[in-house]
């Protein structure tokens, strides 16, 4: 169990109905409550049921994190809150787009580095690449941080989308 | 997880009649049984106003200022434990709601409070008088709603009314655009069984009520610390209290909104705690080995330093809302449900188990308090010169103690006296503004709470400087004849600013003086009020029972002594057993950091 004052990372898995305002209301409670927001993903995940989930990577001590969980679940459209680094395994990608720009060397070792990273090339110039690339949070930074050097432009990321391992579902 | 098995929808209605939004809201309204609305009227609620207009079962009570109310409906609310409504129109009416609204979110007060809206394809065009009310009291209520579709205006009321009533209550803001309440659809509810998302927990974990239960009966020190939420469970929880108090013998103590649950005149009650709480009442939490926390939420006001917090204690906490447990100090049996439900089952076990029989003697326990009362710490130094305020709360208390009268406040010292003089030996007796401190609160409040009990006594204890923040609501009591009386303790200053600034400020009283005050007798007579000036020690008893015994709003300008100070006080930054009572030598703070924690 976390120590009482030591900062953790979480991965929270938000269950809510999908209505205007509902994503406004969590931003709000973070924002309103001084609460970290590492990313949050959010999208439509059952069109029938009306729910969407949100996907939100937030740090805190252990005290801050329940408080977190326990304000997010007495928000009235919420149907369930769980703490997927708490509750056991769970898998965690993001996707990202990398755009880089360079000539020669340089863009045949970018090219050669998304192969190594599993990235598709998903537009290209004589002068540029977009990479697609999914993986965790630390694959990707390790991507963006090996581009920087060869000729990186921008970045787009989704932040965490995340599930727990085995069968069961939220 | 347990859940209420409340029923939040009748059952779908065969045919349905066509209605527009505005009579639909009506019919709703009335069907939740809802009998009285304060509002103010204007552009986007006026086909809601018709409607007012062509009935007779609801009452509406036109107040003088949106906020007020909202604070009217709170001090209905309060006082009869049923939700307040309240319905204003678009923009300006609406943020004039806002601070009302808040309140009620810091002190769970049940509100449904209907707004106005601009017409549908106005919304988001700046239009006359358009508000994004949505999104300004999407932080400040419990819940709220933007209506777009007419047929949904019954559904959406019964729900309003359930979210803001059960579990912990609190405001919810229902806004409707004007063409909403004009189109016609089908009145229609969906029967839904259930709410698809919002189940309080109302009952609490068998097993950590009895760990709860383990902890007490074990405790050589033990204390309740009786807050809020016990009113709110309703009058079945404080007659729950007082019988766990009594089979158990263990000291309770109260916050500032929790007055009245235990009985004051109890000799098991220690008082108030917190910032200006009793000595006796922070001197128990400080030292106790296990504290039971029922419906209170460990507030900066009660809690100090939280660091010094009743180091030496196991904490156990009965809360309906998760997120009040562990939030600002970490308890050992936190136990989510309703205040009455726990308290209920606990009495049972507390029997079933014998526990009395394994419990250690108190007796050692009731001497340290009785120590500890002995300091007598709020006493005070009287005189026959001038009438000192802590005297006028103690005999505006004598004189109407047998009448059972209801109780408003403003925010400040007067407040903070009332709450230390005024014995509550009953709930919703007590309608002050606890969480968001809302100066301005105590008028509204007191019209609220007449409305509903007409026959009364409803008394606003003011100050000079907060009464004039809703002093129009004057008004609104001649209008309905609402013969509410507003004691004033005039000391020329926001006292407690004041306060502050002599006891953290090396004295500059940089704008707290209350000048150019209105001469309040004449103000009364303007409006029509009864007015009363008092200023010798000696007439104070006349004034006092002149002003119960008028038939009418009386206004009675207290005239007190201008600089005494309210104790004990535990000053900022300091631990909540280091208070500092009446003729103490102050030290000023001697870091940014204490001088920080206002």
């Amino acid at each position: 169990m976390q120590e009482q004052g030591t900062i953790a990372r979480h991965t929270i898995s938000v269950i809510v109905d999908n209505e205007a305002g509902v994503l406004a209301r969590v931003i709000g409670l973070f924002s309103g409550r001084g609460y970290n927001i590492e990313s949050l993903t959010v999208a439509s995940v059952d069109a029938e049921a009306k729910r969407s989930r949100i996907t939100v990577v937030t740090t805190g001590t252990r005290m801050v994190i329940e408080q977190i969980k326990a304000q997010l679940d007495r928000l009235v459209p919420v149907h369930k809150v769980a703490d997927l680094t708490v509750d056991g395994k769970f898998v965690s990608r993001e996707l990202a787009l990398v755009k880089v720009r360079g000539e020669g060397e340089k863009r045949v070792e970018a090219l050669r580095l998304a192969d190594a990273f599993r990235a598709n090339t998903v537009d290209s110039t004589r002068t540029s690449f977009v990479f697609e690339l999914t993986g965790s949070a630390d694959k990707i930074d390790a991507f963006v941080e090996l581009m920087s050097e060869l000729g990186l432009v921008e970045v787009a990321r989704t932040g965490a989308a995340a599930l727990s391992r085995g069968a069961d579902g939220l | 997880m347990t859940t209420t098995d409340t029923q939040i929808l009748p059952a779908a209605a065969e045919t349905a009649e066509m209605l527009s939004g505005a009579q639909m809201i009506m019919r709703a309204l009335g069907e939740l049984g809802v009998e009285v609305i304060f509002g103010y009227p204007g552009g986007a609620v006026l086909p809601i106003y018709d409607e007012i207009f062509k009935q007779n079962s609801i009452r509406h009570i036109l107040v003088r200022h949106e906020q007020a109310a909202v604070h009217a409906a709170e001090g209905y609310a309060r006082s009869t434990g049923k939700p307040g409504v309240v319905l204003v129109t678009s923009g300006p009416g609406a943020t004039n709601a806002v601070t009302g609204l808040t309140d009620a979110l810091l002190d769970s007060i049940p509100v449904v409070c209907l707004t106005g809206q601009v017409a549908r394809h106005l919304i988001g065009n700046d239009a006359f008088q358009e508000a994004d009310t949505v999104g300004i009291t999407r932080p400040c209520t419990k819940h709220n709603y933007l209506v777009k579709d007419p047929a949904l205006i019954p559904d959406i009321i019964y729900e309003a009314f359930y979210v803001a009533t059960n579990g912990r209550p609190g405001p919810v803001v229902i806004d409707l655009p004007k063409d909403v309440q004009i189109e016609k659809a089908p009145y229609k509810l969906s029967g839904q069984k259930a709410h698809r998302t919002y189940r309080p927990q109302v009952e609490g974990d068998e097993e950590k009520i009895l760990d709860a239960i383990r902890l007490l009966a074990k405790a050589e020190r033990p204390i309740i610390y009786s807050g809020g939420g016990v009113i709110n469970a309703g009058p079945e929880a404080s007659e729950l209290l007082v019988a766990f108090a009594r089979e158990t013998g263990i000291p309770v103590t109260s916050t500032l909104m929790g007055l009245g649950a235990f009985p004051a005149s109890d000799k098991q009650f220690l008082g108030m705690l917190g910032m200006h709480g009793t000595w006796e009442a922070n001197h128990a939490m400080h030292d106790c080995d296990v504290m039971l926390a029922v419906g209170a939420r460990f507030d900066d006001r009660v809690t100090g330093r939280t660091d010094a917090f009743s180091p030496g204690s196991k904490k156990i906490q009965i809360d309906i809302d998760l997120s009040s447990i562990n939030k600002n100090i970490p308890v050992d049996v936190g136990i989510v449900g309703d205040a009455a439900s726990v308290l209920k089952r606990m009495v049972t076990l507390w029997r079933d188990l014998k526990a009395k029989d394994h419990q250690p003697s108190l007796d050692a326990w009731w001497k340290q308090i009785a120590h500890w009362r002995a300091k007598k710490c709020l006493s005070y130094t009287d005189s026959t010169d001038v009438i000192m305020p802590q005297k006028a709360i103690e005999r505006l208390q004598a004189l109407t103690a047998d009448r059972n009268p209801v109780i408003s406040t403003e925010v400040g010292q007067h407040q903070m006296w009332a709450a230390q003089f005024l014995g509550f030996d009953r709930p919703n007796c007590w309608l002050t503004s606890g969480g968001l401190g809302t100066m301005g609160y105590g008028l509204p409040a007191a019209i609220g709470a007449q409305v509903a009990f007409p026959d009364r006594l409803c008394i606003d204890v003011a100050g000079e400087a907060s009464i004039q923040m809703n002093i129009q609501e004057m008004s609104t009591a001649n209008q309905y004849k609402l013969p509410v009386k507003v004691f004033i303790l005039n000391n020329e200053f926001m006292g407690m600013v004041r306060q502050w600034q002599d006891l953290t400020y090396d004295g500059r009283r940089s704008e707290s003086y209350s000048d150019a005050l209105p001469d309040f007798v004449k103000l009364a007579e303007a409006y029509g009020w009864k007015g009363i000036r008092v200023s010798d020690p000696k007439d104070l008893d006349a004034a006092i029972l002149e002003m119960i015994n008028h038939d009418g709003p009386v206004m009675v300008d207290c005239l007190v002594s201008k600089i005494e100070n309210c104790f004990p006080m535990v000053p900022a930054g300091a631990a909540h057993n280091e208070m500092l009572l009446s003729g103490d030598v102050v030290v000023q703070p001697s870091s940014d950091e204490a001088r920080a924690v206002v």
